[in-house]
């Protein structure tokens, strides 16, 4: 039997959108790969940056990343997931939760250097005397405003996956609401609210904008999270365009890029491992 | 009938919003006997069971009128403690819906949830439970694989066993075995048998024999009115209504 042409075109153009999508990828990492890999040694994982970041290491900014990334996921998750928690399980759709999740996903739309502006404004200017101006806390609570909506709509979505016969099945048992959402619902909803939490992750790992005026952009390892310091990211952008030394941009990028694969990978194996200790084997 | 009721009902309404799905039911279930609720699709039979288990509360827009006895209280009272009344009366659901955990968990979660932490008292109730579900032998050697490895009437059969291990006094079953084989049919029906001697049991069935088979006393429903009650043989040898007649000699429903 002969395919009829429409068929095997369309199955062209899908098999060449799929080509294109994963070349770019392939590409975009490679070139970065190839640029930035040479630049990797050990003393560019220990040594602080020098000269603006144009020569050194980028031990500074890795810490900072981490530390940043660690204090706004440690606010993010459990505030995103009792919010979605509350929002899909304790409530009746009603008007209130409407206008909740209206403002929740218009937060999710505003561009990040907007909210990073808010950030500066508030956090940075506004308490300074609680957070300490540009610092690791102030960029963390402008980060917690942008990844909220990205967590509560994730986790809401794993929340609603869970089939309604489990919740019926553990409150006929005689057991309470709050009993079931804790030892039901939740644990069963724990593989998306991983990836929720990754999806925060890669998108506070990869901002730059929002810290520029929150973070402060400080080459010191910061001392607390009221110091100022600054991620990789920013790091990448600050040396690409105010030194121009282009090799230590690479090969920050090359790192950043490494974390990002490393995070992800290990959050599925964990997910993977959680799931099975679970489910029993 | 000298028997004991264990729930009475009385003038009993259940709307769905404006939609009255059970107008004035009365009708007696007596203590340690199976009774079987029969009727079309529609009728309202698995609202009825729901109602005496309050599960119908879940339901937003769900509203109750009228009583509904058990051992004496009613059971709409506003004092009413709902989670109480769910340990008292167990439900087993039309598919079977184990848990994402082990088979051991499954079974050991109601009394954990109620407050059971010692692991051999667990344990215990969790081997009792399984065999009372006539479970135990297929299970003894896998009670730490997940749930979900059984088969539909194996996981049904483990469902009843996750019922029973937070001792209820009154089991409901909507529709048991309708997604089950034949063979797993038998084995559920058999075990019914067994637990009328400590349970007392109310079956939703669309399956007339499977009534005739388990039950002691059948409730027909028509429309969400209850049509006729009575020992299951009468029902279905001498019905009184004509619409009885009609349902299980199979001219509608």
């Amino acid at each position: 039997m002969k395919m009829p042409i429409q068929e095997k075109l369309a199955k062209w153009f899908i098999w060449g959108s799929a080509l294109l999508t994963v070349s770019i990828l392939a590409l975009i990492v490679g070139y970065v790969m190839v640029q930035g890999l040479g630049q990797l040694s050990i003393s560019f994982f220990l040594e602080n940056p020098r000269k603006m970041g144009s020569e050194g290491g980028i031990f500074s900014p890795l810490v900072g990343t981490i530390y940043f990334t660690l204090l706004t996921m440690l606010l993010a998750i459990p505030v995103g997931v009792g919010a979605a928690v509350y929002l899909s399980e304790f409530t009746r759709e009603g008007p209130l939760v409407r206008v909740i999740r209206f403002f929740s996903d218009a937060l999710a739309g505003i561009p990040s250097i907007v909210i990073g502006l808010f950030g500066f404004a508030f956090f940075v200017v506004l308490l300074e005397p609680i957070t300490g101006g540009w610092s690791i806390i102030s960029g963390s609570l402008t980060a917690f405003c942008m990844i909220l909506p990205i967590i509560i709509r994730v986790t809401e979505e794993a929340l609603q996956a869970i089939p309604n016969s489990y919740r019926e099945g553990s409150l006929a048992l005689g057991v309470s609401k709050w009993d079931t959402v804790m030892n039901v619902v939740l644990p069963s909803a724990l593989p998306g609210i991983f990836t929720a939490s990754l999806l925060g992750i890669g998108r506070v790992i990869g901002e730059t904008a929002a810290l520029l005026l929150t973070l402060g952009g400080s080459l010191l390892i910061p001392k607390s999270i009221f110091s100022p310091a600054r991620t990789l990211s920013m790091h990448l952008y600050l040396v690409a365009m105010e030194t121009g030394e282009f090799g230590v941009a690479f090969g920050t990028a090359a790192v950043l890029i490494l974390l990002i694969l490393l995070i992800n990978l290990g959050g599925y194996y964990l997910v993977q491992r959680l799931t099975r200790r679970m489910v029993g084997d | 009938m000298e028997t004991k009721n264990k729930f009475e009902i009385h003038n009993l309404d259940l709307y769905y919003g404006s939609n009255k799905v059970l107008k004035d039911i009365n009708l007696d279930i007596a203590s340690h006997q199976v009774t079987a609720l029969i009727g079309p699709s529609g009728c309202g039979k698995s609202s009825l069971l729901r109602t005496l288990n309050r599960m119908n509360d879940l339901i937003p827009s769900a509203r109750v009128e009228g009583s509904v006895l058990l051992d004496g209280e009613d059971i709409y009272d506003s004092e009413t403690d709902v989670v109480g009344l769910r340990n008292r009366v167990g439900m087993v659901f039309q598919s079977p819906n184990p848990f994402p955990k082990s088979i051991f968990e499954n079974v050991a979660y109601g009394p954990r949830r109620h407050g059971e932490r010692d692991r051999k008292v667990l344990k215990e109730i969790v081997v009792r439970s399984l065999k009372e579900a006539a479970l135990w032998n297929e299970v003894k050697d896998s009670l730490h694989k997940s749930a979900f490895q059984l088969s539909g009437g194996q996981q049904q059969r483990l469902c009843i066993a996750r019922a029973l291990a937070v001792q209820p006094e009154v089991l409901l079953m909507d529709e048991p075995c309708s997604a089950l084989d034949p063979i797993s049919t038998s084995r559920v029906e058999d075990l019914i048998h067994e637990l009328k001697k400590d349970y007392t049991i109310i079956i939703v069935t669309h399956n007339m024999q499977q009534a005739a088979r388990v039950s002691q006393y059948t409730a027909f429903l028509l429309t969400g009115s209850l049509i006729e009650f009575d020992e299951t043989d009468k029902i279905f040898t001498k019905p009184s209504k004509e619409e009885t007649e009609g349902y299980i000699t199979g001219r509608f429903g």
